[in-house]
């Protein structure tokens, strides 16, 4: 239950630094926080107390292997993080060349 | 005087880009291929593929990395992947469904051992191989023209 | 599990370090570090796929992260209505805890999963598909449409890069050919 909460906890941090922040690469920090902190939980719910990883070995019968199916989900969303990490830093960059500032106040009073 | 700058990073980075990158996409190479029988895969592959170009570029500088491999190769090989993808996903109809396993199981524990997912382990290695590279080449082109603007 | 405590408690510290940090350049590394410790943890949780996927796309976010801030410094702006945004997010991390602490009661208990179709996927992979690795298994067989989209993902998200990184105000049809990407 401890691991859970400290996971959520994660999460918070990376929720404030979405909402509180003005600096564009803090928010795009404070996503991908965020994205681990789900990324954690998810492969956190599918383990198994003393289990082993789900690769059949030669010539053993491993026996209690973790749930496979976290993990395979949790593939696709790192790749798909990593889609929208790119996207957002590319978004930053441009903005940064036309307006001079990462600030987002900023960025709201120069309009145009 | 002024001496004139070379494009890309210290002699040391470079000679040790050099050594290191055939051996490093050979490593990248091995981890698309056994993606069934280990851990790793075509995206982790492919990403070490990708990281060879980069280093390469972060060691020469642009030019000479796009020498090695186009912006323009970059966008072909990422098409190509995704075509073989989709190819093989509609082959499977000859065996009933989409993305069905058409080819035999062959061995267990070795290469041969799981028809046609290393296949698709090589087309999605291709993709992220030719996306990622792509979009660090445009990152870096367009850095390079926000500084000469300057 | 003494061991995922050191690592959660890392990578908390890292995380604030990340969001309060006044140099824009620490901050993207001390997230890169969240991202080591968040390796390292899937490897305690028996998770080798992931750890090694992390750790790659990881120094690729490093890199291009870097690229993006660096010899880009600004002073931190703090000015304005500061406890209102405090107080509205506090607001909203306050309601999102205790939502989270109804969904706790749902979870199954930390050890002990629900692997309703794990079970079957660890029972018949192996002699349906022949592969060993049974998370490629089910990502390359059983689900082979989420790989579809999650590659397509990745190509849609460069085709947009170099939508969004192309430059306006272009002249003749020869020069657009010319830089194209």
């Amino acid at each position: 239950m401890i691991l859970y909460m400290s996971c959520f906890v994660l999460f918070c941090i990376g929720l404030y630094g979405v909402m509180r922040k003005r600096n564009i690469i803090k928010i795009i920090t404070g996503i991908i926080i965020c994205e681990y902190a789900a990324n954690l939980l998810f492969i956190l719910i599918g383990y198994r107390m003393g289990g082993r990883a789900p690769i059949l070995a030669h010539g053993t019968v491993i026996e209690n292997m973790v749930d496979p199916l976290p993990q395979a989900v949790v593939l696709t969303t790192i790749v798909i993080g990593l889609a929208t990490t790119i996207v957002l830093v590319t978004l930053a960059i441009r903005l940064y060349e036309k307006y001079g500032t990462f600030d987002i106040t900023k960025i709201e009073e120069l309009k145009g | 005087m002024k001496k004139i700058k070379e494009p890309g990073m210290s002699v040391i980075v470079k000679t040790v880009a050099r050594l290191v990158a055939r051996v490093m996409l050979l490593f990248g190479f091995y981890v698309v291929l056994h993606g069934q029988v280990t851990h790793g895969g075509g995206f982790a592959g492919g990403v070490v593929m990708a990281l060879v170009f980069i280093l390469i570029m972060l060691a020469y500088g642009k030019e000479g990395a796009l020498r090695t491999f186009s912006r323009t190769g970059a966008l072909t090989t990422a098409g190509i992947g995704l075509i073989l993808l989709v190819a093989i996903a509609f082959t499977g109809y000859w065996r009933g469904h989409f993305f069905a396993n058409f080819l035999g199981q062959g061995w267990p524990f070795e290469f041969w051992s799981a028809g046609v997912i290393p296949f698709l382990n090589i087309a999605i290695g291709l993709v992220v191989l030719g996306s990622l590279y792509g979009i660090f080449a445009a990152l870096t082109h367009f850095h390079s023209e926000e500084e000469e603007k300057q | 599990m003494n061991e995922l405590y050191i690592l959660f408690g890392l990578m908390i510290i890292g995380a604030i370090a990340a969001i309060e940090m006044e140099d824009l350049l620490s901050s993207v590394i001390s997230v890169s570090a969240v991202g080591l410790g968040l390796s390292m943890a899937f490897l305690v949780l028996k998770a080798p796929d992931m750890a090694f996927t992390q750790l790659i796309v990881e120094i690729l976010c490093l890199i291009i992260l870097i690229r993006a801030t660096i010899k880009k410094d600004l002073p931190f702006s703090t000015s304005g209505r500061w406890i209102l945004n405090t107080t509205i997010t506090i607001f909203f991390i306050v309601v999102f805890l205790g939502a989270v602490s109804l969904a706790l009661m749902e979870l199954p208990e930390f050890g002990h999963p629900l692997m309703k179709v794990g079970e079957i996927y660890l029972r018949d992979g192996f002699a349906q598909t022949g592969a060993t690795n049974l998370v490629a298994a089910i990502l390359q067989d059983y689900r082979a449409y989420d790989r579809l989209g999650e590659v397509a993902v990745l190509f849609v998200s460069f085709i947009g890069v170099l939508a969004i990184l192309r430059r306006e105000g272009r002249v003749s049809a020869a020069e657009s050919k010319k830089d194209l990407i």
